[in-house]
């Protein structure tokens, strides 16, 4: 097969596909974005004939490079995973958290406003400590826990002030009370490819910020979540993010976001499942699925 | 295993065989994040700064 991967910095994650894919024997297109160039019609861009790709794996960082490329991709019939939709979808919190609870996926308390006087009589009445977030944004970035009334004060007046446009969207979340860990969960449309917990004694626990990190056996609850929530954005391959509400193995959860250009590495080296392998199983079957439905 | 220069400090950067084009390393001497331009024979380039947003 031909496979393409979008991206604009190879890293290690991107490196254990490629690694997989080529191991296969699949013929990999690495599309840098960073150089090609979209037309209104045809398959080419920048030079590359991305047309006989039989599906495209979009791992671009920035979420405009995301949007744009796999929107093009699409307008010319060419498969590409994740989908524009489902990246809109996830890449703002606020399109995020209305997609989950339109599909009945428990999900934090949430809510916006656009200035901040409004946004500080939403702090009041949702109690300290609450959570700030900006609209978009990932890795934990730019998240104020917000303890008293005077930090509210402050942030807000600050994001007013020092802020881009999308930060005078003033997204406010509740303080979930979580076990000290936080699950991902790895998933090829809805399917759980493998999962774990990350925990640190602060409040932010992603990988990133240096939580540790260990395997997590999902239960019934937990999977049939993660099928819900992958449905709600659009499906695809994604990182869906779940608090254990009622504490550690309390089978009860809420889940806080859907990521869709998930970093897979830290989850790889602390469970026994392959997960590039299982990746690329998906891939290998989106591939074979749009093939067979271009052929109807 | 291949080396290359780092374009930030001079230091040598040891390579892994698997190089790729793309990839982002981290310089060992000055921490200096680096992308790989070429692989035969390896070039490096100070990596691109983060933009917008990035990743999960
Ligand atoms: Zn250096």
């Amino acid at each position: 097969m031909k496979i393409g991967i979008l991206y604009s910095r190879i890293r290690r994650d991107e490196k254990l596909l490629l690694g997989e894919l080529r191991d296969r024997g699949h013929d990999v297109e690495k599309l840098d974005v960073r150089t090609l160039q979209f037309g209104l019609h045809g398959v080419s861009a920048g030079g590359v004939d991305v047309g006989d790709c039989d599906v495209v794996l979009d791992r671009c960082l920035a979420t405009s490079r995301s949007l744009y490329a796999t929107k093009f991709l699409q307008h010319y019939g060419v498969p590409v995973v994740n989908a524009p939709e489902t990246a809109e979808t996830c890449a703002n919190k606020v399109k995020n958290s209305l997609a989950l609870d339109a599909a009945d996926v428990p999900t934090p308390a949430t809510e916006v406003a656009f200035t901040s006087d409004a946004a500080l009589e939403i702090i009041e009445r949702f109690g300290y400590p609450c959570v700030l977030k900006p609209v978009i944004g990932s890795w934990g970035r730019l998240m104020a826990k917000i303890d008293t009334r005077s930090a509210a004060e402050a942030v807000l007046e600050h994001k007013e002030t020092l802020g881009h446009y999308e930060h005078k969207v003033f997204y406010v979340q509740e303080f979930v009370e979580k076990p000290g860990r936080d699950v991902r969960v790895l998933a090829c449309d809805g399917e759980p490819v493998a999962a774990m917990t990350r925990t640190s004694d602060h409040w932010l626990t992603n990988a990133a910020k240096g939580g540790e990190t260990a395997a997590f056996d999902l239960d019934e609850e937990a999977t049939e979540l993660v099928e819900k929530a992958s449905a709600a954005v659009g499906g695809g391959l994604l990182g869906v993010d779940l608090m254990e509400v009622g504490g550690a193995g309390s089978g009860e959860y809420t889940v806080h976001e859907v990521n869709h250009t998930v970093e897979f590495k830290a989850l790889d080296g602390c469970v026994d499942v392959d997960v590039p392998a299982a990746v690329v199983d998906w891939l290998e079957l989106k591939a074979d699925v749009a093939a067979e439905a271009a052929a109807v | 295993m291949t080396e290359a220069d780092c374009p930030e400090c001079g230091s040598t950067v040891a390579l892994h065989d698997d190089l790729e084009i793309g990839e982002i390393l981290d310089c060992g001497t000055c921490g200096a994040e680096l992308e790989v331009v070429d692989v035969s024979p390896p070039v490096l380039e100070r990596a691109p700064e983060l933009q917008e947003d990035w990743g999960e």
